[in-house]
């Protein structure tokens, strides 16, 4: 009870955490707002080179969790066929 | 030489237009020449606030386009002769202001006046831009808020890439202006306090205005509040913020309630 009455009093501490991580984020974008999207692209063209890949089947998502950012990419590979002939 | 200033905060109805009518008409009234530049084509209102949208002949617009002079085009305000309007366009949009037009626009108003404020729109494209190029110093006005305090740090990001001064290497300075600051919601701990506003935007404090109904009432009757309702607690915040901008030391206090505890609890409880 007095707990939950002590966090109904303040929500400008959590405003303030809020956007202090956000602004950090967002200043070391700044002038690369399209960061994410150039990395997607020059990640993708490396990986082409050696693999078809399908672009419908790309995830790229960019997280962040206090001071850490990071970048994940999923990618599905198409199946690729053994090279049999190679073999024969 | 003038000074120019820039108002501005990227987020929309933080008080941009009212602070460049009180904080301009605060500068007139100390004896200083003021030229006001609403920079919001399309969307003007410095005019209305001012209660000279009557008297709007000619516009921002019409003197880029040679259509006008800039004298015939400077509105000049009834109750304080040192105060002019350079009023916006309405019928246009900002594509109309050229970079070179407001470059000559802004430099001859430089040259008559003391202070040259520039009312910027909302937003981070073209017009804000052109309304900051010029400038000497910007107040960057802030509500203590979680969105305002994110678009006051992407406009200052701006100001220190996109103004003549920053690219040519000189010092350009930087206020932050806090508005709509209310003292009761500050006092439960719910809004952003302002130490912690100063801290994220790593700015000095130009002044604090406090949410009031003077200043709605003051635009309703088209008067800058620091003549519409001089003794209120808003017009003494831009009357020192004016002050400070010249240089002056003026003490700031953060604005506290002023009921006492009862009356507050009661009030609360009503």
């Amino acid at each position: 009870m007095i707990l939950r009455f002590f966090r109904l009093r303040r929500s400008a501490p959590v405003a303030r955490d809020r956007l202090k991580v956000l602004l950090a984020h967002e200043r070391a974008m700044t002038g690369r707002p399209d960061l994410v999207a150039v990395l997607r692209e020059e990640i993708l063209a490396v990986i082409r080179k050696h693999v078809p890949v399908d672009p419908g089947k790309v995830n790229v998502r960019a997280d962040r969790d206090g001071s850490t950012s990071t970048l994940s990419v999923d990618i599905e590979l198409s199946t690729m066929e053994p090279p049999r002939a190679a073999a024969a | 030489m003038g000074t120019v200033i820039v108002v501005t905060s990227g987020k929309g109805g933080v008080g941009k237009t009212t602070s460049s009518a009180a904080i301009g008409a605060a500068l007139a009234q100390t004896g200083d020449s003021v030229a006001l530049v609403d920079f919001d084509v399309g969307l003007r209102n410095l005019d209305l606030v001012l209660g000279a949208e009557r008297r709007v002949v000619y516009d921002f617009v019409n003197v880029i386009q040679g259509q006008a002079k800039l004298s015939q085009a400077l509105i000049r305000d009834k109750r304080i002769e040192t105060l002019h309007l350079l009023a916006a366009s309405q019928t246009r949009d900002k594509d109309a202001l050229t970079e070179e037009g407001v470059e000559d626009v802004v430099g001859s108003l430089r040259e008559t006046f003391d202070w040259v404020i520039c009312d910027s729109p909302a937003g981070i494209e073209r017009g804000a831009i052109l309304a900051m190029r010029h400038a000497d110093m910007a107040i960057v006005v802030t509500n203590p808020e979680v969105s305002s305090v994110r678009d006051s740090d992407r406009i200052i990001g701006l100001l220190d890439a996109r103004t003549r001064r920053t690219e040519q290497g000189e010092a350009m300075e930087k206020h932050v202006l806090i508005t709509r600051f209310d003292p009761t919601r500050a006092a439960r701990g719910d809004m952003l306090a302002i130490d912690d506003v100063l801290e994220i935007l790593s700015l000095p404090l130009i002044g604090i205005v406090p949410e009031s109904q003077s200043v709605l009432k003051a635009s309703n009757i088209g008067m800058p509040v620091v003549l519409a309702d001089p003794s209120s607690d808003s017009a003494r915040a831009y009357a020192d913020a004016a002050r400070r901008i010249k240089g002056e030391s003026v003490d700031l206090a953060v604005p506290t309630v002023r009921r006492s505890l009862f009356g507050g609890l009661f009030r609360r409880a009503a």
